[in-house]
């Protein structure tokens, strides 16, 4: 178990690394002084020397790779252009915002999709196996974007049951905030029940053909015990990978949903931030949510095992 | 031969009519899609307008049949080139392998580690956001996920006796992976494009969304629906039919996808 964790671990390391090179490259493939970039159009000469100086721009690039990879280690991602504030502290607060969504939505559409996948695979070409591949099949084609706009329509300003646009902070009040994020929750829980049943399915019925379930059944086994205890196990691990996946894809993706209930999330910080040309904290929003999506999916094979003794033997 | 599956039926029936409508968008439409009318503002479905009026007069149909043709073609050429990138970089590293695999393979898995709309979003920061920055920044964040798929078929197969009989008979490295691996990567990459071209429409609709993607005023399902959003309340019509294109356009995708690896992929048959 350990040595699987130090490995897997181990193997973090060289794609952060990666990412960092490619987040750094990125940036100074935009044509002009870099330091000009970092500081905007209105900084004084002063100011733009002593970034020069700080960058190492008189060294060779790799030089200036190491320079800038040793701030980035010591948690210095630079100022905002536009605010002046310290990048760091700016994204982990509006990630606080974006992840309570995300994790909040994914946990309860986990919860529901997974054993409806497993009945519906259980109960294979059924009208109620038929009716659940062809709600989830619907769901994952809708947009989040539009479903987030239709809920806002019809919960928002037809029905007038909950707060149109806006975000209240839960330490505010809770109540308020918990309303406010309710409609964006339920659209990221939607789409993502749809790629979660699927998934759960496909896995399951997998396993239901293997013999060994053949064997249980013939055991006398009760159904619910076969499909729990035996078919269940096995069948959990690619769909509990693709929850890792798609909390990575959806902290990429939140920025539509983000616009549409205008949460100041990190999503709605990237974009804003594409257009006001704030390279900083572009840099410091790519950087940290590859950083995050690298996390969450270590930690989701770090877990693997528990669910699935036979990953360790390998 | 089978009957073809209801589900393959139904996403061919929708595709079809989707690529009907981009064709005939490209070449034709009821009005100019463009032309702004302030005395027919915000006209609901139904009338002169079949599907209404926008904020400027514009007729809805009309900027619908042109936007698909824009995202039909965005999607297209952009699934186009991440193929031919993605199958060249996986011919190379599974057939040459060595260091060249290694090197290439940890910086693809690195770029499939990062999610696709993220890259995409980094790379646009870099293009600036118009139709050739969006097929840039796509098809670059989709090449990695096909030099997988294309290099983990090549490893399996250029081990098999056919590819070492031709080896055998004198053939050259490049007419036996042309003649006897290409043609072996074309069923997983034909699953692969048809959800890609998936994703791309989706991606292309939610930078549009964010106005990161076809400038305004030439219309796009996304850009669409961007701006119908200030006035929802009184023109609902503006917020329903982009998203329905959009939401179509990825059922019938989907459907689609699912047929073909029904077919092609015969270890997901029934799945």
């Amino acid at each position: 178990m350990l040595r699987f964790a130090i490995r897997r671990i181990l193997m973090a390391v060289p794609t952060l690394a990666i990412m960092a090179v490619a987040v750094f490259v990125l940036i100074r493939l935009i044509p002009g002084d870099p330091a000009s970039l970092m500081l905007g159009d209105l900084a004084d000469p002063a100011s733009l020397a002593d970034l020069r100086e700080r960058l190492g721009l008189d060294k060779d690039i790799a030089t200036q790779f190491v320079i800038w990879f040793g701030n980035v280690l010591r948690g210095d991602l630079g100022l905002s252009i536009t605010s002046g504030q310290p990048v760091l502290p700016l994204v982990l607060e509006r990630f606080w915002v974006s992840a309570r969504i995300v994790f909040i939505a994914v946990a309860i559409a986990s919860l529901i999709a997974v054993p409806a996948g497993v009945i519906a695979a259980w109960r294979q070409n059924s009208a109620l196996d038929l009716a659940l591949v062809g709600t989830a099949t619907v769901l994952l084609s809708i947009p989040t974007f539009w479903l987030g706009l239709l809920l806002l329509l019809l919960f928002g300003l037809k029905l007038e049951w909950l707060p149109v646009v806006g975000y209240v902070s839960f330490s505010d009040n809770p109540t308020a905030a918990l309303l406010y994020i309710l409609m964006p929750v339920a659209t990221l829980f939607l789409h993502e029940m749809g790629v979660l049943i699927r998934m759960s399915r496909a896995s399951t019925l997998e396993v239901l053909r293997l013999d060994y379930i053949t064997h249980a059944r013939a055991k006398g086994l009760s159904e619910r015990a076969v499909l729990w205890r035996h078919a269940f196990k096995n069948a959990f691990g690619p769909t509990w990978t693709l929850i890792g996946l798609v909390l990575g894809n959806l902290l990429g993706g939140i920025a539509v949903v983000e616009t549409v209930f205008t949460i100041p999330g990190l999503g709605r910080l990237l974009v804003d931030s594409i257009f006001a040309r704030d390279y900083p904290v572009i840099q410091g929003c790519l950087l940290f949510v590859a950083f995050v999506y690298v996390v969450v999916n270590l930690v989701v094979d770090l877990l693997y095992p528990v669910f699935d003794p036979r990953v360790t033997a390998e | 031969m089978r009957l073809p599956a209801p589900n393959a039926v139904l996403g061919g029936a929708i595709i079809g009519v989707v690529v009907v409508a981009a064709l005939l968008g490209a070449v034709w439409t009821p009005v100019d899609p463009l032309k702004i009318n302030f005395a027919a503002r915000l006209q609901p479905p139904g009338g002169a307008y079949l599907l209404g009026t926008d904020e400027f007069g514009r007729d809805v149909l009309s900027r619908l049949m042109a936007a698909a043709a824009t995202s039909v073609w965005i999607s297209l050429v952009t699934v186009a080139a991440a193929v031919t990138g993605g199958t060249i970089i996986g011919l190379l590293t599974g057939y040459l392998r060595g260091w060249t695999d290694r090197i290439l393979m940890a910086f693809n898995d690195a770029l499939l580690a990062f999610p696709g709309i993220l890259l995409a979003l980094g790379l646009l920061a870099v293009f600036g956001a118009n139709k050739y920055g969006i097929i840039l920044a796509l098809g670059l964040a989709y090449t990695p996920s096909v030099a997988r798929i294309v290099r983990g078929t090549v490893l399996s197969l250029r081990e098999r006796e056919f590819v070492e009989a031709s080896r055998v008979m004198g053939n050259s490295e490049i007419f036996t992976v042309m003649r006897h691996v290409l043609p072996n990567c074309i069923a997983p990459l034909t699953v692969l494009a048809t959800s890609m071209f998936g994703w791309v429409l989706l991606s292309e609709s939610a930078l549009s969304f964010l106005g990161l993607g076809v400038p305004p005023p030439a219309p796009t399902w996304g850009n669409m629906l961007a701006s119908s959003r200030s006035f929802i309340a009184q023109a609902v019509w503006l917020g329903i039919f982009p998203g329905l294109c959009i939401s179509l356009t990825l059922l019938g995708i989907n459907l689609l996808g699912d047929a073909l690896r029904d077919r092609l992929d015969p270890r997901m048959r029934g799945v």
